[in-house]
């Protein structure tokens, strides 16, 4: 029996360990192919994705999986690397801007074509996205949904690999550096932000005063607090991408209309209005 | 070139770039208020001398939608209201006594509905569990109101010099 029980998780983790290795071999693939059409790419989005590639595999395999089947703050550790940093690591490393440099331009542009159609269209709106993660969050702990994961070494994968999916849909949908052909606006975008956090942190909560199904009372309420917390603290790195991409996009108007426009008087000096405010917005503050 | 005292904006481009963003400086005041009062309240009151609670689990489900909904709304001004304040000085359109007029009113509305919605009414945690809590929910509400007061009185004054400069 247990010698069974271990040669199952063993080919389990294999699998999990052969998936990650493969989404890095398919990304250096790609990067392979767009250097071979004359195209670079940055040193920084392939270490993003390599990072994000790490914390799943952190998050699945080794000491902090294998504490996650009887530690429920262990299991949230996990649900916090795989649900939240690894998409925001692997959204920077930009793997549709890859894939358009890597393929032939008529595969790439039937890439586009699938990105711009309709059921990608709904399923990549950050209100679809986030409701999409919210509920499955609070279907699984407040459910016999987490008994049945905590119980099934497979079960336990398969949610791990929907929520860094989910979590990858939500990320992309808010800060994508990815070509977005259907982005939000900035308002909807945030509104949907605030509003995912608090249905995380509401269900943080009240984990802590009604732990899932076979959960201790004291492990209930260390994990319901790291949930709480380290969500706060990935959510703040959102907030605050989001925010500079506002702040950049601003910044690029401000330059445009002070071309256009001299902002002072007779006096001839649009054009150091203009560098001036291009310089400004480079800058930053 | 002919750049004599040009580089610099004048008083009189000062003022109507404030004026022009006479708005933005009173929001960005008040989300960098609401949120900044979040912030001290949740290190300073929970974490550090550990007076509120994470949870007191006598809260009702309604407060516990308050208590996340404001948290995370808090959360999001922080961050929003500095890169509001940011763009504000980039533009040179910084009107100080009114972005600190933003940040009063900001901080005392969200003190005055921690204090008395969340805290009296929701009952998701009280200021300090101590038998004379009144004295701590008088000097907590009170501080709201100055702050709310202070906050509106220079709002009011930058409102009426943004008409009379423009």
């Amino acid at each position: 029996m247990h010698g069974h029980g271990n040669t199952g998780l063993l080919s389990l983790d294999l699998l999990a360990g052969a998936g990650v290795v493969a989404v890095a071999c398919l990304y250096f693939g790609g990067v392979v192919a767009a250097r071979r059409r004359g195209r670079g790419w940055p040193g920084v989005h392939a270490a993003a994705w390599v990072a994000g590639l790490g914390v799943g595999a952190a998050a699945l395999l080794g000491p902090l999986a294998e504490a996650a089947h009887d530690n429920f703050p262990a299991h949230m550790a996990g649900h916090l690397l795989i649900g939240m940093l690894a998409p925001l690591l692997l959204v920077a490393g930009a793997p549709v801007t890859l894939a358009l440099r890597a393929l032939e331009p008529r595969q790439a542009r039937r890439l586009s074509r699938v990105l711009r159609s309709v059921p990608v269209m709904v399923v990549s709106h950050p209100v679809s996205a986030a409701v999409l993660n919210v509920a499955s969050l609070w279907i699984l702990y407040t459910t016999p949904l987490f008994d049945l994961m905590t119980g099934s070494p497979f079960f336990h994968l398969l949610v791990n690999v929907h929520f860094l999916l989910a979590g990858y849909l939500f990320v992309a949908s808010l800060v994508g550096w990815d070509p977005n052909p259907h982005r939000a606006s900035f308002p909807i975008r945030a509104g949907v932000l605030v509003a995912a956090l608090a249905g995380h942190g509401i269900l943080a909560k009240y984990l802590y005063a009604h732990p899932p199904t076979g959960i201790p009372v004291a492990q209930a309420q260390s994990g319901s607090m790291l949930m709480y917390y380290g969500g706060d603290l990935a959510d703040a790195i959102l907030i605050g991408v989001l925010c500079l991409q506002w702040y950049r996009s601003a910044g690029r108007q401000l330059a445009r209309t002070t071309d256009a426009l001299p902002v002072s008087s007779p006096a001839p000096r649009p054009q150091n209005a203009g560098q001036r405010a291009r310089r400004v917005a480079r800058s930053g503050v | 070139m002919a750049t004599t005292s040009s580089s610099e904006p004048n008083l009189q481009e000062l003022a109507s770039a404030r004026a022009a963003r006479s708005a933005q400086n009173a929001w960005s005041g008040i989300l960098f208020g609401v949120g900044i009062v979040a912030f001290v309240d949740e290190a300073v009151f929970h974490q550090l001398l550990h007076w509120h609670h994470f949870y007191d689990l006598s809260t009702p489900d309604i407060g516990l939608v308050s208590d996340g909904i404001f948290h995370a709304i808090s959360w999001f001004a922080t961050i929003a209201g500095l890169f509001l304040f940011a763009d504000l000085r980039r533009r040179g359109a910084l009107w100080a006594k009114r972005w600190w007029g933003g940040v009063l009113v900001g901080a005392g509305a969200f003190q005055l509905y921690d204090g008395t919605v969340q805290h009296k009414l929701l009952g998701i945690h009280q200021i300090r569990y101590v038998p004379d809590l009144l004295t701590y929910d008088l000097v907590w509400n009170i501080t709201a109101v100055v702050m709310l007061v202070a906050g509106a009185i220079l709002l009011t004054i930058t409102r009426r010099s943004a008409i009379s400069s423009s």
